[in-house]
């Protein structure tokens, strides 16, 4: 059984026929090209697939494509549309990239997205605000530390204080 | 050398990819005619295969192919162990790609499903019928030595893998002569490395012209072309392999998997290039763990806290066969390096490496050296309780003085160079320890329980000379490789056959270039990872591509600069002799003015219309670096924590680092190899932990279940260091990539021990979770000494 889909990707809209199980990840990886949201587990724990959903941060590993029917979802490369032609780079990317807030960069696209969650409701955190913030996103390279650094310029930056 | 750009904590190469999503890892890669595969794996820890029915797999929607291990047995070799420990009577056992009779731990292959979408090829998998006969299993590795315990492998009797013997000194005049000897029993639990990305491999075959070209998250890709082409006959010049972007392996990307080789197959067999993702759960079960030690030790010394001697016993967990370098990583990383900073007279180490019903062991960030710092430190700990002294104190009184150029120690290593005392004495100073001392005994005073945790380390790294490779078994080289070569316009490409996934060398190899040929830092790019286009090298583990692959490097720009100087002179009318050079450019001395700079004499190279006689065209340098001995970082790490005397919770309030790498070529990444290592030693402290029922299940088989490190857990990790250079390095450079967490288990655990000493609590098993540790503080006395290693 296959059911029609209408889901905004980046403000690009896709009407698919998808399976009713199949997992919203795997819909936006699968449109061709937009890899950057990750999976980095099946329990919905990792926090690596996390996308925003009609402005809200969802682990898109826990939403079934069916869910996201008509709506509006924000991956990493919507963050700053711009940004893989050379063009100017969100400002929690920035600051990710000036605080050296990634290695390996795979829980990088998530952990990016929640902090812009973190963001949108407390615009100007403590560091410990951040860290309870992030708590359900996994690094295994950086310990956080440089993350935090990394999101709490990005605050500085977007006009918290 | 500019020292302008070395040295400088400029931003990473490598992330404007990484933080817009376009990066490329390997599950990101569709191919033409792409399919997927899946494994079937084990669900019992042992078992004999009675029986497997695939017909109803077979006719599944979308499914192309299934295949088990008879379908592979004659096409695949079998998966190969490449460290083959000599004089330990080492056993390899049989390690198929896809079982054929026998299932050994939870996890093991037993069949593929090939179909057109993941979920297809996972809903086959559901109609597969394997009809076992379980058999009785073992996960203990002490206990599996034993007599009676399940047999794995019918050749291996007792499950004894190997027995290997570390000795140095008279062990026996250590204790005939010890006033005071101090023991423990340490189980260093098994632990899952949990890179954040799963593993994955992508094969695609040309039938037509016999080439078989392979993605994969590996650390070395290089090696995994090398063993890809003896596990399939495919030769290695018709063998590519990629590590696009990595997405951390902290070891457990270095092996050779089964499911590797069985993806090749698959697209061998079917024409049509396959992709193999695994899931979390999968990575959980099949890729390979770390640590899984039982460790009993004792220390002999005199009143006077002077160390004789060190004698232990390691019983090994290998899991079910022995992965590409596991025999290795318990005993030459981790027996050669039991006397740590210390002047130990004697050092005896048995270690048996046992096959378990477990998933195999393999290197673990660290590996070998967080097991032998934890024993030595711990003991060192428990050696100043016992004499009444300061541990801090029995520490300088053994520690080895300050050397520049090469140390003897007891188990035959040469240490490169050293000031363990000078970086101790700076931690001291730098925490203030007498008044955290005192801030203790107040604290504690007021019923609070406050814990002060010290430890040091020396670890070996920057692997190694290739004739130590040859003489311990490995079945390989340990130099690396670099090539430089300028374009007709100035600019770089360096190609190296070290393979960073996370650590940054696109930005410091490119900091390496810039600062020894003089160009801009923004006018080099990094290339690694792809078998067609880099040199051989052996790969990114062991903290060893800077520490080898660098100076490899090193060499290479200094060739670039011979040349180029003789290409300056011919084209100023001077004597080479009479040349001079300064941030990248040649001049005659005393006359700066009118010199080349190295672009210029790049785009004469390349035109080549007035080339100096017998000096051929174009600017280029390739070296293969073989290290004349290991490089030995070392640190004096500082762990405070504060105990919930309700619940037992260990808060960690305060983590110190000083770790001495050598010169640093970028300090901010040097800083984050040190957070996160830090923080991963600390999760084996407190909270990780791969635990097995009495089946053989993995009980903590999901991020639910096994506890990684999360943000809010974990305080501000203040980093420092000092300055030592390796005498044989070319810059002096040793390597960063482990030495937190080589430190910070033992840091946290001898915090956590000196919290509760007053309580007369000496042990506890790892992790420290809050029940373990309310528990321990409930018997207010020595615990018995943990079952374990489970």
């Amino acid at each position: 059984m296959r059911v029609p889909v209408s889901i905004t990707v980046n403000g690009r809209r896709f009407d698919r026929e998808v399976e009713p199980r199949q997992l919203l990840v795997h819909f936006i990886r699968d449109l061709g090209g937009m890899t950057g949201t990750k999976v980095g587990c099946d329990t919905s724990q990792c926090g690596s697939c996390t996308v925003l959903i009609d402005g809200v941060a969802v682990r898109s590993c826990t939403c079934l494509a069916v869910q996201a029917d008509g709506a509006s979802v924000t991956t990493i490369e919507g963050l700053a549309p711009a940004a893989a032609a050379g063009g100017g780079l969100h400002p929690i990317q920035e600051a990710f990239w000036n605080k050296h807030g990634l290695q390996c960069g795979f829980c990088t696209p998530g952990m990016i997205m929640a902090s812009h969650e973190l963001l949108k409701h407390n615009p100007s955190p403590t560091d410990d605000q951040i860290r309870h913030g992030l708590e359900g996103n996994m690094c295994r390279c950086t310990g956080y530390q440089n993350i935090v650094r990394a999101v709490r310029e990005a605050a500085a930056v977007m006009g918290g204080k | 050398m500019s020292t302008r750009i070395f040295g400088s904590g400029i931003r990473r190469r490598e992330d404007p990819r990484l933080i817009t999503g376009v990066a490329t890892y390997t599950d990101d890669f569709v191919l033409p005619g792409m399919v997927h595969a899946a494994m079937l794996r084990s669900p019992h820890a042992h078992a004999r295969i009675r029986r497997i029915d695939v017909d109803a797999a077979k006719r599944a929607p979308g499914v192309l192919a299934v295949y088990i291990g008879k379908d592979v047995a004659t096409a695949l070799k079998a998966v190969p162990c490449a460290w083959l420990l000599p004089n330990a009577n080492l056993k390899i056992a049989v390690y198929e790609a896809i079982c054929t009779q026998t299932v050994r731990y939870v996890g093991d292959i037993v069949a593929v499903v090939v179909a057109d979408t993941p979920y297809q090829a996972y809903d086959a998998l559901d109609l597969i019928v394997v009809d076992y006969e379980a058999l009785p299993s073992v996960t203990d590795p002490e206990l599996a030595l034993k007599a009676g315990q399940p047999q794995l492998h019918a050749d291996v009797p007792n499950n004894e893998a190997f027995h290997w013997v570390c000795a140095g000194g008279d062990i026996d005049a250590a204790f005939k002569n010890a006033e005071v000897v101090v023991k423990e029993r340490i189980i260093q639990q098994r632990l899952i490395p949990n890179a954040m990305e799963p593993r994955a491999a992508l094969a695609q075959w040309s039938g037509a012209s016999g080439e078989l070209t392979v993605w994969n998250t590996t650390q070395n890709p290089h090696i995994l072309r090398f063993l890809s082409s003896v596990v399939t006959g495919v030769p290695e010049d018709k063998l590519r392999v990629i590590a696009p972007e990595v997405g951390g392996g902290f070891g457990s990307k270095i092996a050779a998997y089964p499911a590797d080789f069985v993806t090749m197959f698959c697209a061998m067999n079917l024409g049509r290039p396959v992709k193999w993702n695994e899931t979390r759960s999968e990575n959980f079960q099949a890729t390979t763990h770390g640590r899984n030690h039982v460790q009993e030790v004792e220390l002999a010394a005199k009143k006077d806290g002077t160390i004789l001697g060190l004698r232990a016993t390691s019983w090994s967990g290998m899991g079910a066969y022995l992965s590409t370098a596991a025999p290795g990583i318990p005993t030459i990383l981790h027996g050669l390096m039991l006397s740590g900073v210390y002047n130990v007279p004697a050092i005896k180490e048995d270690v048996y490496g046992v096959y378990t019903n477990g998933t195999p062991v393999e290197a673990y960030r660290g590996a070998g050296r967080p097991e032998a710092t934890f024993m030595i430190e711990r003991m060192v700990e428990k050696l100043a309780k016992a004499v009444g002294m300061d541990p801090v104190d029995v520490r300088l009184k053994n520690m080895i003085p300050r050397f520049e150029n090469g140390h003897a120690v007891i188990t035959g290593l040469s240490y490169d160079s050293g000031d363990y005392p000078a970086q101790l004495k700076k931690l001291v100073d730098h925490i203030k320890y007498k008044d955290l001392r005192r801030e203790q005994q107040e604290a504690r005073a007021k019923g609070r329980i406050v814990g002060i945790g010290i430890a040091t380390y020396v670890e070996i790294c920057g692997l190694g000379p290739s004739q130590v490779a040859g003489a311990i078994g490995f079945q390989g080289g340990l130099w690396e490789s670099a090539i430089v070569r300028f374009h007709p316009t100035g600019k770089v490409h360096v190609f190296i056959g070290a393979s960073p996934h996370g650590q940054g060398e696109e930005t410091t190899f490119a900091q390496i270039v810039a600062s020894m040929v003089g160009v801009s830092v923004d006018d080099v790019k990094v290339v690694h990872g792809d078998t067609d286009t880099t040199p051989m090298g052996w790969g990114t583990y062991g903290s060893r591509t800077t520490a080898v692959g660098g100076a490899a490097l090193v060499l290479a720009t200094r060739k670039i600069k011979e040349k180029a100087k003789v290409i300056a002179a011919h084209l100023l009318e001077a004597d080479v002799e009479d040349m001079d050079y300064l941030d990248g450019k040649f001049f005659v001395k005393g006359s700066p003015d009118k010199g080349k700079t190295i672009q210029e004499i790049s785009l004469m190279a390349h035109v080549a219309w007035n080339m100096p006689a017998g000096v051929e065209a174009g600017l280029e340098a390739s070296t293969f670096y073989d290290p004349p001995n290991f490089t030995y970082p070392f640190g004096s790490h500082f762990a405070l924590v504060e105990i919930d005397p309700e619940t037992g919770h260990v808060d960690l309030k305060r983590y110190v680092a000083i770790d001495d790498c050598g010169p640093q070529i970028n300090p901010v990444i040097v800083e984050g190899q040190v957070h996160g290592g830090v923080v991963q030693g600390v999760g084996q402290a407190l909270w990780e932990e791969a635990v097995y029922d009495d089946n053989g299940q993995l009980v903590t088989g999901s991020l639910l279940d096994y506890a990684l490190p999360r943000a809010d857990l974990l305080p501000e990790i203040e980093v420092l260091s000092t300055v030592t250079p390796s005498p044989h390095h070319p810059l002096g450079l040793k390597g960063i990539g482990e030495a937190g967490t080589i430190a910070s288990t033992v840091a946290v655990y001898n915090a956590v021990m000196d919290a509760l000493g007053p309580l007369g609590v000496e042990t506890i098993q790892m992790p420290m979770t809050a029940e373990r540790v309310w528990r321990a503080m409930q018997h207010k006395r020595p615990q018995a000494a943990p079952q374990g290693g489970r």
